[in-house]
C-alpha cells in the first residue's frame, strides 16, 4: 500500500491564504486538514460600539470580491433590528447591483482562477498571448459586471451609495438603457463562454451532501436577495430571523475560520452548486436551456459542478438584470430619503452571495449603538464539507496509482471550484504532502 | 527589460489587489508592459526577485511582520496600496478594544490558537517608498503610479483636499443638505467619489494634516453643532486617525 504526503503552502488562485495537508499512510488517511492561516479580522468584536448605520460600510470592507454582498446582508440584518421598511425601488435596485456582483464574481472565477486548470498553464496571463479572444471576451465580461455595479453603487468595490433605508444616489435613465444593450450583447459572450465550457472535462467525483440556500416560495424568483432557508435535506423553510436553528458554528484549531454543521449532517454545501440543487425550477428560461444542454440536474452532488452551475447563474442573472431595467425604467426612478430607524433591538439578515448564503445578524441598543454582532460566511460554512470531499476523494486516487503532483493537482481544483474566499472566512489555503 | 512586478497581500479584504485585475481596458496594456511574477491570488507561480511589489493589507498578526519584512528585502520598490497598508485600515478599530476582550468574543476559550496584535500600517514596520491610499485604493491614481514608474517620471499625490475636486465636478456641497463631510480635510485624488454618489467623505485616504483636522473638528462643532464623536467616529474608521480624541 501507498504512503502519500501533500503539502501545499498558500494555493494559489483562491482569495485569501490557505494550505492543504494530508497524509497518507498504507492507502489510509491518517490526516486531511485544510488549514485556514489567513489573519484573523474580529470584525464582529469591533463592531461592538459603532452606531447601526455604519455596520454595511464596515463589514463591506470584509471582502473585495463580495463588497456588495456583505453590504446587502448587512443592510438586511440593521433594517430586521431598527424596523426600517424599504421601498420597492430599493428592492429592485438592490437586487440588480447584486446580479452585478454575481457576474462580477463568477466570471473572475470561471475565467481567472478555474479555467487555467483545465488549460494546462499556471495563471490566464499566458492566454493572453495563445487565447486572446479569450482574456479579451473575459474582461469585457467582467466589465461589464462592475459597470452595472458602479452605475447603482458609486463602484464594484466597496459600493457608496447603497445606505440603511435606501440610496443617496440613482442612476439615470439613459445608463440604464445603455446597460441593458451592453446586456443583451452579453449574450453572445455568454454562448461563447458556455461553448469553451462544455469543451473541459469536469473531474468525476461524488459525495452526497446537504445542499443549503434561500428559497422564495415554489414559483418565486430564483433567490439570491431575499428568501428563507431550506435545503436539501430539509426542504420545509426556516425564516432567515431563526437562522440559529440550522446553522451550527464551531471553532476548529487548524482554521482562523469557524467551521458549520447544520441539524441534519456533519457537513454542508452552500454556493451555485446548491441554490441550482434547491431552485433550478426557479432559473429564467434561457439558464434552464443551458443547464440541459450542459447536462446539468438537481439534486448533482458533484462539487466540480459547482461552476457549472455558476455558468447557469450568469445567464439567469443577465437575463434577470434585463428585465429588472426594464421593470425599472418602466416604473421610472424617484428621489426618495432614506427610510428612518422605527425602534432598535435584535434583527438577521441573509442574502446569497456569489459564494452561497451570508448571514449577518445584530442587536442594537436603545441609542442604536451595536451592542452584538454574529457573521456567519459562505466560505466558513463551506470548510467542512471540502475536507469531508478530499476525505472521500483521496484513498481511491492513491488507490488508483494516479502520481501524487495529479492528486495534488486534482485537491487545488477541488478547492478552487468551491470559489473559496478566505479573507472573508477569517474574519484558506496551502496544500501539505507528505510522502 | 520589463519590470518585475508582485502582488501582495496582509491582513485585507485583498480589494486592492482586484481592483488592478478591474482595469479592465489597460490591463492587457500593463500585462505587455510589465512582467507579473508573483500575484498569488491570481497565479501559480510564484517567484521573490521584485523589481515593484504592491501590498495591500494592514500589519496585524507576528507572521504578517515577518512577511512585510521578507517583502522589503525581495523587492526594490515597495508600494502600499489602500487604506489598509497606509493607515492600518478598518482592522484599527479593534485597536480601540482590550485585545483579550475581542479574541475572547469571537474564538471564546479558544482565542489562544489564533495569533493577532494591534493593526499598523505597512510604514510603521519597514520602508515604504510609495503610498496609493483610499479604501478600496482609486484605480485611476494606481495606473498614473505604473505610468510614471515605466516612463521614469516622479510620482506625487495631490497635496489639497477632496473639496477641490468636489467643487471642479460641480456637486452640491453636502453641507448646503445638511450632512457633514470630511471632505475639507481629506487628501484629494479619488474624483470625490463619496460625495458624486451622495455620501459623505469618511477620510479613508488620510488627512491632510493634524492641525486641519483639529480646525475642522472645533468649525462642526461650532458652526454646525456636529458631536465630536460623529467626528471622530468617521475618521478613526478607516485609521486616518490613530489618537482617541481631539481638542
Amino acid at each position: 500500500m501507498r504512503n502519500v504526503t501533500i503539502d501545499v503552502k498558500h494555493v494559489t488562485r483562491v482569495e485569501g491564504h490557505g494550505n492543504i495537508s494530508v497524509r497518507v499512510t498504507d492507502g489510509a488517511i491518517t490526516h486531511l486538514e485544510l488549514k485556514i492561516v489567513e489573519s484573523p479580522r474580529f470584525f464582529e468584536a469591533f463592531l461592538r460600539g459603532r452606531k447601526w448605520h455604519e455596520a454595511p460600510h464596515i463589514t463591506c470592507r470584509i471582502c473585495g470580491i463580495c463588497s456588495v454582498g456583505h453590504t446587502s446582508a448587512s443592510l438586511k440584518a440593521v433594517e430586521a433590528a431598527a424596523g426600517i421598511e424599504v421601498s420597492p425601488q430599493t428592492r429592485m435596485l438592490r437586487k440588480l447591483i447584486l446580479n452585478g456582483e454575481q457576474l462580477q464574481s463568477h466570471v473572475l472565477h470561471l475565467y481567472f482562477l478555474a479555467v487555467p486548470d483545465f488549460l494546462g498553464v499556471g495563471s490566464v496571463i499566458p492566454l493572453a498571448s495563445t487565447h486572446p479572444d479569450v482574456v479579451r471576451r473575459a474582461l469585457r465580461m467582467k466589465k461589464l459586471a462592475n459597470d452595472l455595479c458602479g452605475a447603482i453603487g458609486g463602484r464594484h468595490i466597496h459600493p457608496i451609495a447603497m445606505h440603511a433605508g435606501g440610496f443617496t444616489h440613482l442612476p439615470q435613465p439613459a445608463e440604464l438603457v445603455e446597460l441593458k444593450q451592453r446586456l443583451e450583447a452579453s449574450r453572445e459572450d455568454l454562448l461563447h463562454t458556455a461553448e469553451l465550457y462544455s469543451t473541459l472535462r469536469v473531474p468525476d467525483f461524488t459525495r452526497e451532501t446537504e445542499f443549503v440556500s434561500l428559497k422564495i416560495g415554489y414559483n418565486g424568483e430564483y433567490a439570491f436577495y431575499e428568501g428563507d432557508l431550506v435545503s436539501t435535506r430539509e426542504p420545509k423553510p426556516t425564516d432567515v430571523q431563526d437562522y440559529r436553528k440550522r446553522v451550527i458554528e464551531s471553532v476548529v484549531q487548524h482554521s482562523a475560520a469557524k467551521h458549520c454543521r447544520s441539524p441534519h449532517s456533519a457537513a454542508y454545501m452552500v454556493g451555485s452548486l446548491a441554490r441550482f440543487n434547491n431552485n433550478a425550477a426557479q432559473l429564467h428560461p434561457e439558464a434552464k436551456n443551458l443547464a440541459e444542454k450542459l447536462g446539468l440536474r438537481p439534486v448533482c452532488h458533484n462539487p466540480f459542478h459547482n461552476n457549472t452551475a455558476q455558468l447557469i447563474e450568469c445567464v439567469h442573472c443577465t437575463e434577470h438584470s434585463i428585465e429588472l431595467i426594464d421593470s425599472i425604467l418602466t416604473h421610472g426612478l424617484k428621489e426618495e430619503p432614506l427610510a428612518k430607524p422605527t425602534h432598535f433591538g435584535r434583527g438577521a439578515g441573509a442574502v446569497d452571495v456569489p459564494r452561497g448564503t451570508l448571514f449577518h445578524e445584530y442587536e442594537l441598543d436603545k441609542d442604536g449603538t451595536i451592542t452584538q454582532a454574529n457573521l456567519i460566511i459562505p466560505t466558513g460554512q463551506n470548510l467542512a464539507n471540502i475536507e469531508a470531499d478530499m476525505r472521500a476523494m483521496v484513498p481511491p486516487l492513491v488507490a488508483s496509482g494516479m502520481s501524487r503532483e495529479d492528486i495534488t493537482l486534482r485537491l487545488e481544483m477541488l478547492v478552487r471550484a468551491y470559489d473559496p474566499c478566505i479573507s472573508c472566512a477569517t474574519h484558506l489555503l496551502n496544500i501539505e504532502w507528505e510522502e | 527589460m520589463k519590470p518585475r512586478i508582485g502582488v501582495f497581500s496582509l491582513t485585507s479584504c485583498e480589494g486592492c489587489s482586484l481592483a488592478i485585475l478591474e482595469l479592465e481596458d489597460q490591463l492587457l496594456d500593463i500585462l505587455g508592459a510589465v512582467e507579473v511574477v508573483n500575484f498569488r491570488e491570481g497565479m501559480t507561480e510564484r517567484s521573490w526577485e521584485v523589481d515593484v511589489g504592491f501590498v495591500d493589507g494592514a500589519v496585524s498578526t507576528p507572521e504578517d511582520e515577518r512577511e512585510a519584512k521578507h517583502l522589503r528585502e525581495s523587492c526594490r520598490t515597495l508600494v502600499a496600496i489602500g487604506a489598509c497598508a497606509c493607515l492600518g485600515g478598518v482592522n484599527t478599530l479593534k485597536n480601540r478594544q482590550e485585545e483579550k476582550d475581542y479574541r475572547a468574543y469571537v474564538y471564546g476559550d479558544r482565542a489562544a490558537w489564533f495569533e493577532t496584535q494591534p493593526a499598523r500600517p505597512l510604514s510603521a514596520v519597514v520602508k515604504v517608498d510609495f503610498e496609493l491610499p483610499g479604501c478600496p485604493m482609486v484605480k485611476e491614481e494606481f495606473l498614473r503610479f505604473v505610468q510614471c514608474a515605466l516612463s521614469g517620471r516622479s510620482f506625487q499625490l495631490p497635496d489639497y483636499a477632496v473639496c477641490v475636486d468636489c467643487k471642479k465636478k460641480g456637486n452640491l456641497c453636502l453641507y448646503e443638505k445638511g450632512v457633514f463631510c470630511l471632505g475639507p480635510v481629506t487628501r484629494a485624488g479619488c474624483e470625490a467619489i463619496c460625495p458624486s454618489f451622495g455620501s459623505r467623505c469618511e477620510a479613508c485616504r488620510g488627512v491632510l494634516g493634524e492641525q486641519a483636522l483639529v480646525t475642522a473638528g472645533v468649525n462642526l462643532r461650532e458652526s454646525y453643532g456636529v458631536a465630536l464623536e460623529d467626528v471622530l467616529a468617521d475618521v478613526q474608521r478607516y485609521g486616518a486617525f490613530q489618537g482617541n480624541t481631539l481638542p
